[in-house]
Order: structure tokens, then C-alpha cells, then sequence
């Protein structure tokens, strides 16, 4: 029990440390926005996802209705329904409901990847080690940024505003070089995106990325279907 | 409603949303999913939402548009290198910073 426990916290130290980059490029987005540091705090603690936080903040600056906010969540954040299901299926039997229910809280795509990729099945308390000390990069990597966003000059604020946008291209470029289908979902996004931008105006940020995404994401699954029989774990 | 109140309850709606998403089917869903057309889509909307994040809110992110392509551009080449996920972040807000002296 306590050896799973270390080994998860220690698998979690890559993950913190690669959190703590982009988190910091979180808190200054957050701050930027208007939002007071403990609220860019608070919202890490809370949600522990780099997209939907984004999107959330974002949209929270422009006053953006809840309504508007809980269906950009359930876009943007649908990927962790699939990485669920998937991990579900890898759990060991001491994971009973109430620690399925807390486990749930910290499955991000890095946690996903790596428990994925563990041999056998998961234990508790290696999924709580490891959500402890990446949840922990998580917050603290928004506080500094939060913090040094006040601190620092405009000049490389404004340049740390493309941290997170650098991440999102680090993600999906690669698999778009090999995969049709996933350049197919990410050039159709970025067209439409970009075509919404332009052509409507009034229509939030947040909704053009909604409605680009699923019209996208849908493109691409009826032109390029996944393998029928092969488990997807994406 | 005031400012505070406001963001709070947009905090837990945030908050709320994303935990159900992962909890849901962690907890409850024994079975994969049966649609091929669904397991696609999902397997494809991650890509396509970042991407639609990215394009083309990247380009007011960094100061100037011309900071913001600079250190855009640095990251997709780096990114088709395939270099880690925060050497392709740092080095597009480094190539952002440098030319922001120009811009």
C-alpha cells in the first residue's frame, strides 16, 4: 500500500514539473484577465485541466453566462469522459466506488498517459500519489505565475501570454504529422475557427471553438473512422 | 449579481462540469463504447478543440500580432521536430519576447 503510494508520487514528479510551466502560463493569463490571484488559485484547485481553464477564464472576463460556460466545459473537457472509460477498465479491485469517486478528480491527459501505460492494474494509492504531487505542481506553478505576472515587466508577460498556445501546438502537431485524420480535425478547426472569427463577430470566443471543434471532430470521424475493433485509448 | 459572486459561481460551474465529465464513466461505465462514429469523434475532439483555441486567439496572446506569429511560428516548427511540450513553449514565448524589441 505505502510502496504504491511513493511509486505514484514519484512517477508524478515529471508531470508536476512539466505543470508547473504551463500552470505559470495560466496564472498570468488568469491575472491578466482581471481575475484577483487567490480566484487563479482557486480555479486550478477546482478544475486541474490547462484547456478548460483557459476557456473558462477567457470567458469569465467577457461575463460570459454559466449556461455558456458549463457547454465550453463539457466541450472542451469531453477528451477526459473517453480517458475515463478507458481507465476504468485497468482498475485494481481495491478501487471501491468512494475512491473511484476521488480518483476521478485528478485524471488530466499527462495522469492518463502514464497510469495507461502502467503494466497490470492500478492501485489507489498509486493513483493518489501521483494525483497528489501533479495536483501540487498544478496549484503552485499558478500561484508563481499569478504572483509574477504582477511582478514582471509588460514586455515578458506578454510574451509568457504564448505559453499555453505554444503547449496546445506541442500537443497537436505531432499526431497531426502522422495521422490523417487528426490533420484532417485540426486544419478543419482551424479553418472554421478562424472563418467564425471573421465572418460573425458577435458570435463569444468561446462558442465559434465549440462550434468548430464538433464540426471538425465529426468531419474527421465520418472521413477517417477509427478501427473498428481496435480499443481506442487516446 | 456582483463580481464576486459571479466568479465563484462560474467556478463551480467550471468545476463541477469537468469533475462529472471524468467521474461519470470512471465510476459507473463497465463497458467500452459500442459507436464507431462516437469513439471517433471523441478520439478526434480533443485535437480539434485546441486547435480551435489556438486559431486565432493565438495571435492577440503575445503583445503584438507580430510577436504573437513570431513566437507561433517558432512553435510549429519545433512541434513538427517533435521536441517536448515545454521546450515548444518556452521557445515561442522566448522568439515572442525577442521580437517584440522590432515590433
Amino acid at each position: 500500500m505505502k510502496s504504491d503510494l511513493l511509486r505514484g508520487a514519484r512517477h508524478g514528479i515529471p508531470i508536476a514539473l512539466g505543470y508547473l510551466s504551463v500552470s505559470f502560463g495560466f496564472g498570468i493569463l488568469a491575472v491578466r484577465e482581471g481575475l484577483a490571484l487567490w480566484e487563479a488559485v482557486l480555479i486550478s484547485a477546482a478544475c486541474v485541466t490547462s484547456a478548460g481553464q483557459v476557456a473558462g477564464v477567457t470567458l469569465l472576463a467577457a461575463g460570459g453566462g454559466l449556461w455558456e460556460l458549463a457547454l465550453v466545459q463539457l466541450t472542451v473537457n469531453l477528451r477526459y469522459a473517453l480517458m475515463s472509460l478507458s481507465l476504468s477498465q485497468k482498475l485494481d479491485d481495491r478501487f471501491t466506488l468512494p475512491r473511484r469517486l476521488a480518483a476521478a478528480f485528478g485524471i488530466t491527459d499527462e495522469i492518463f498517459a502514464v497510469c495507461a501505460a502502467q503494466p497490470g492494474r492500478i492501485a489507489p494509492a498509486y493513483m493518489a500519489g501521483m494525483i497528489a504531487v501533479s495536483v501540487a505542481g498544478w496549484v503552485g506553478g499558478t500561484a508563481l505565475g499569478g504572483m509574477a505576472g504582477a511582478l514582471l515587466p509588460t514586455r515578458v508577460t506578454d510574451a509568457l501570454g504564448i505559453l499555453l498556445y505554444g503547449m496546445f501546438v506541442a500537443i497537436v502537431v505531432p499526431p497531426a504529422r502522422r495521422e490523417r485524420g487528426v490533420r484532417l480535425a485540426a486544419l478543419a478547426a482551424a479553418g472554421v475557427s478562424l472563418l467564425l472569427t471573421l465572418a460573425v463577430p458577435a458570435l463569444s470566443g468561446s462558442l465559434s471553438v465549440i462550434i468548430a471543434a464538433v464540426a471538425a471532430a465529426a468531419l474527421a470521424a465520418v472521413l477517417f473512422p477509427l478501427p473498428a475493433e481496435k480499443e481506442e485509448d487516446a | 449579481m456582483s463580481s464576486i459572486s459571479y466568479h465563484l459561481a462560474a467556478v463551480a460551474v467550471m468545476a463541477a462540469v469537468t469533475y462529472l465529465i471524468r467521474a461519470l464513466p470512471f465510476a459507473f461505465f463497465r463497458r467500452p463504447i459500442a459507436s464507431r462514429f462516437l469513439r471517433s469523434f471523441l478520439y478526434y475532439i480533443p485535437y480539434a478543440v485546441l486547435t480551435a483555441m489556438t486559431i486565432p486567439a493565438v495571435f492577440t496572446s503575445a503583445g503584438s500580432p507580430l510577436s504573437a506569429a513570431a513566437g507561433f511560428a517558432v512553435a510549429l516548427v519545433l512541434a513538427y521536430m517533435r521536441l517536448p511540450l515545454i521546450a515548444v513553449a518556452s521557445a515561442a514565448a522566448a522568439a515572442a519576447f525577442l521580437v517584440s524589441f522590432f515590433g
